[in-house]
């Protein structure tokens, strides 16, 4: 029974990190109706902005809460200005064109950070700067909550509330909603889509630099590919809870982190992968809009 | 037999092509041709599914390991006929492997043709590392190790004319279907699936034979690439050798056959035409200018080289021009 | 055996809360050309998606010669004879003319894959005769001459035509015109109107067509229903339509507590 909840409070700690991930995806989908491949990329690309700014700074090794927030402003600053570059010089050329041609090009965008971070970075994994000491913070009976957990868990929900009141509560928020359900409505309505769109890429990528310095935290193994598995296991919760649905997203991305921890302690840890694609399959069959989404029906 | 006759004679062209090339090329060059020949199978067959129905596989390498493995299974395990005949038992297992593969095709795609969007994209790409990780897993083909001492033809110009015979039967295959009401209703499809409904096309059953016809080709191709190269393992069918085969499609340009070939030669050449970059630099850019080149062809051409036009479309026109 | 071709049988439309078409009712008899009229936002479109299927009806059903089109696919209500054009213009643009209408007879075509792959003299013929009779029907409309050019670089008016002509493709018992006229000017109207009352005749086809104009309509439609916020005002023939304070009063517009 200890075991189980200690597993419960790891899935629901890798949950979040995979939710941060999730809401970029989600986001730009609602707003774009696109797959932003490259988005596990700019995850990426937020680890090793982190690690080099730690090494400039002499930081990598002086664990503390102030290099935590240090860390997690330079990535999020980082992972926005490359989500704004990414849409303003990838994406907005191809506003009018087939899906499939965006389909590409954001695939492309992927590759491309993938493989100019190997050249750049290097291919093999760089050790994370050490940004906070992990220890038990408390313990009830033989459960532990250690301070790793804790910090994923406070600073994902800060970062969602925030994003919970920006999308609700704000001026932009409201027009982020008003393009996402239908542009050319909005813009007659004032709204600049353009703007809106490349605000929501520096919001989702700034989230997803969030999750990139809590990954770094907990795995702290960085390498030009890690955003290929993560971002994937993302999406895949972004469509669980149906995508372009916030709170779908963060729903199945704890279903997704809860569901893995329990594969990998009862289960086998092979199969861990595998897991995320069967989850995809099962509901793409039995419920393809997700489980907070509409299936919405096309005008004719 | 009028039907065989475009074949035969595309089967014979490329024979004495393969003769030339059996004295005029080194064993190196050899290979690379005979890769160009599997990329060929690749391109063509992707683009049945991503350029004629509009649909977006990602996924073909997971097809193309099915065929292989099964075929490197085939001929090392079973004996079927004389060795006397031994190309016609390759050329059996060839289809076995295809069948495989069009078979697993059928279970991919049925679930996820039926919804719009981009879905096909990421559960193709969720298979194709699903079968990867299978394979890893399996001891009885190797496992990580690969599998080895798959028998292959021994000579150049053998094994090219196996890949011509099957390079002009996928090509006569996508083209007669294309000129065919099966392939004007997958045009329908890329075009406006609600209107190919409304027009009595069943948008479903057309994706999917696509997908299954294209997934066959792909096992085809897997299952030369096994006899060409001996050896094969699970890393040899990655993500990447999925990106690859979409490359050439959209470097071709989707929807045109001519764009494949001609694209899919071009792909398989280019790394070697990059050496001397590498070798300047250090640093293997090859991927960096793959990619980047990818999105500046859908930003710039997003047509492709070829459109969708076809050489004899190109000749048709200039034919018309100057007359 | 009734005359009854299509019949419409109390369906209703509901969006979220709001009902787009409220339990219509209608008939269409054998070989007549009806009209489906009301001013903008009325729900005639969204009942012609129900008629073929894009839209399941909320309740109520579709009868076509009695039998319930009830959970058909929109392919299988082609199938059965319902064909339809699209209020803005669904042709396949990338294909060329003869194409969008060749596209139009595969459900007649029989021959398997395997024909086609060793071009079986069934195969040749299915494929020539479907040929002549695409050929035939373009030339009814005049474009047979453009057979070969991209549909989608067809001046707007006969992109409408060549929807007519892939929908008479199918070879339908009923085809449903969206709108066949918007964008044509007064004499192209008129010529297009002639058409259709020909190939009414020629193709012993049944007609209903939504159409703005009533005045238009007037002219050709024998049974006329009006729609307005998705409720049927009035059904009848043309005098009867023109005479009916209830529709002038929706296409005017009353004013209230007066």
């Amino acid at each position: 029974m200890q075991d189980f909840i200690q597993h419960i409070i790891n899935g629901v700690s890798l949950g979040s990190i995979y939710a941060l991930i999730a809401l970029g995806y989600t986001m730009v989908y609602g707003i774009l109706k696109m797959i932003n491949f490259a988005h596990s990329d700019v995850y990426m690309v937020g680890a090793f902005a982190a690690y080099y700014f730690a090494r400039f700074l002499g930081i990598e090794n002086n664990p503390g809460i102030t290099t935590l927030i240090t860390l997690l402003v330079v990535s999020m600053v980082c992972c926005s200005l490359l989500g704004l570059a990414i849409e303003r010089l990838a994406y907005r050329p191809l506003r009018k064109a087939p899906k499939l041609n965006i389909l590409i090009t954001a695939i492309g965008v992927s590759l491309f950070l993938e493989y100019s971070g190997q050249v750049v970075f290097g291919a093999d994994p760089k050790v994370f700067p050490e940004v906070m000491k992990d220890f038990v913070l408390f313990k009830i009976g033989d459960i532990e909550l250690k301070s790793f957990d804790i910090t994923v868990l406070i600073v994902s929900v800060i970062a969602m509330l925030a994003l919970e009141f920006l999308i609700f509560k704000t001026k932009i928020g409201r027009a982020m909603r008003a393009v996402s359900s239908n542009a050319s409505v909005a813009s007659l309505l004032g709204v600049n889509p353009d703007r809106i769109i490349a605000f929501t890429f520096i919001v989702g990528s700034s989230l997803a630099g969030v999750g990139s310095v809590l990954v770094g935290m907990k795995y702290p193994k960085i390498d030009p590919l890690m955003g290929m598995m993560i971002g994937l296991k993302a999406f895949v919760a972004a469509v669980l809870g149906g995508i372009g649905n916030v709170g779908g997203a963060v729903l199945g991305a704890l279903i997704m982190g809860l569901s893995e921890e329990m594969v990998v302690a009862y289960l086998s840890s092979t199969y861990r992968d595998a897991f995320a694609f069967g989850i995809l399959i099962v509901i793409l069959i039995f419920r393809p809009a997700g489980l907070l989404g509409k299936y919405s029906v096309e005008k004719v | 037999m009028k039907f065989l006759k475009a074949p035969l004679l595309s089967l014979i062209a490329l024979s004495a092509l393969g003769l030339i090339f059996n004295f005029g090329l080194n064993a190196y060059f050899q290979l690379i041709l005979l890769f160009a020949a599997v990329n060929c199978l690749m391109s063509m067959s992707l683009n049945l599914v991503n350029g004629y129905t509009g649909q977006f596989s990602l996924g073909h390498a997971g097809f193309m390991a099915l065929g292989a493995y099964f075929s490197a299974y085939a001929n090392t395990h079973w004996d079927l006929l004389p060795e006397s005949v031994q190309a016609i038992e390759y050329f059996i297992y060839a289809l076995g492997g295809g069948l495989l593969a069009a078979f697993a095709g059928l279970l991919v795609g049925l679930p996820s043709l039926r919804l719009k969007g981009d879905y096909l994209a990421i559960v193709t790409l969720g298979f194709g590392e699903i079968i990867r990780v299978a394979l890893l897993n399996m001891d009885f083909l190797g496992g990580p190790r690969g599998y080895s001492g798959i028998p292959g033809f021994g000579s150049f110009l053998f094994s090219f004319i196996f890949a011509s015979v099957w390079l002009v039967i996928c090509f006569f295959t996508i083209w007669r279907v294309m000129h065919s009401t099966y392939g004007r209703s997958f045009l329908s499809v890329r075009e406006d699936e609600i209107a190919a409904e409304a027009m009595g096309i069943n948008t479903t059953r057309m994706k999917v034979r696509a997908f299954v016809l294209s997934s066959f080709f792909a096992g085809v191709a897997g299952s030369l690439f096994a006899h060409f190269t001996n050896f094969i393992n699970p890393s040899s069918f990655t993500f990447l050798q999925s990106v690859n085969a979409v490359i050439m499609v959209v470097l071709g340009g989707m929807g045109s056959m001519t764009g494949s070939i001609v694209a899919a030669i071009f792909i398989t050449a280019l790394p070697e035409a990059l050496r001397p970059l590498q070798d300047l630099t250090g640093v293997d850019l090859r991927m960096v200018i793959y990619s980047l080149s990818l999105i500046l062809v859908m930003i710039l051409r997003p047509q492709g080289l070829f459109g969708d036009l076809e050489l004899s479309d190109m000749w048709r026109k200039y034919v018309r021009r100057s007359s | 055996m009734s005359d009854v071709l299509l019949e419409a049988k109390n369906i209703t439309m509901q969006f979220g809360g709001l009902k787009a078409v409220d339990s219509l009712a209608f008939q269409v008899k054998k070989g007549q050309l009806a009209g489906l009229i009301g001013p903008n936002g009325a729900g005639k479109t969204t009942v012609f998606n129900m008629l073929t299927g894009v839209y399941q009806p909320t309740s109520g059903a579709v009868f076509l010669e009695d039998k319930s089109l009830q959970g058909l696919k929109p392919y299988e209500i082609s199938h059965r004879g319902v064909t339809r054009t699209f209020q803005n213009i669904r042709l396949f643009k990338g294909l060329s003319v003869l194409d969008n209408v060749l596209i139009a007879g595969h459900q007649h075509m029989h021959y398997g894959l395997f024909a086609a792959l060793l071009q079986t003299p069934h195969f040749l013929k299915s494929e020539k005769d479907l040929r002549d009779k695409a050929m035939e029907l373009l030339k009814i409309f005049h474009l047979d001459e453009k057979a070969h050019e991209p549909s989608s670089s067809l001046p707007y008016g006969e992109q409408r035509k060549l929807e007519i002509v892939r929908a008479l493709a199918t070879d339908p018992k009923i085809i449903l015109l969206d709108e066949p006229a918007a964008g044509m000017n007064h004499s192209e109207t008129h010529h297009l109107m002639e058409t259709i009352a020909k190939i009414r005749e020629q193709f012993k086809l049944t007609v209903l067509l939504i159409e703005h104009d009533m005045k238009l309509v007037m002219g050709i439609c024998e049974n006329i229903i009006v729609l307005d916020h998705g409720i049927k005002i009035e059904e009848g023939d043309p005098q009867k339509i023109q005479g009916s304070q209830k529709v002038i009063e929706a296409y005017l517009g009353v004013e209230e507590g007066l």
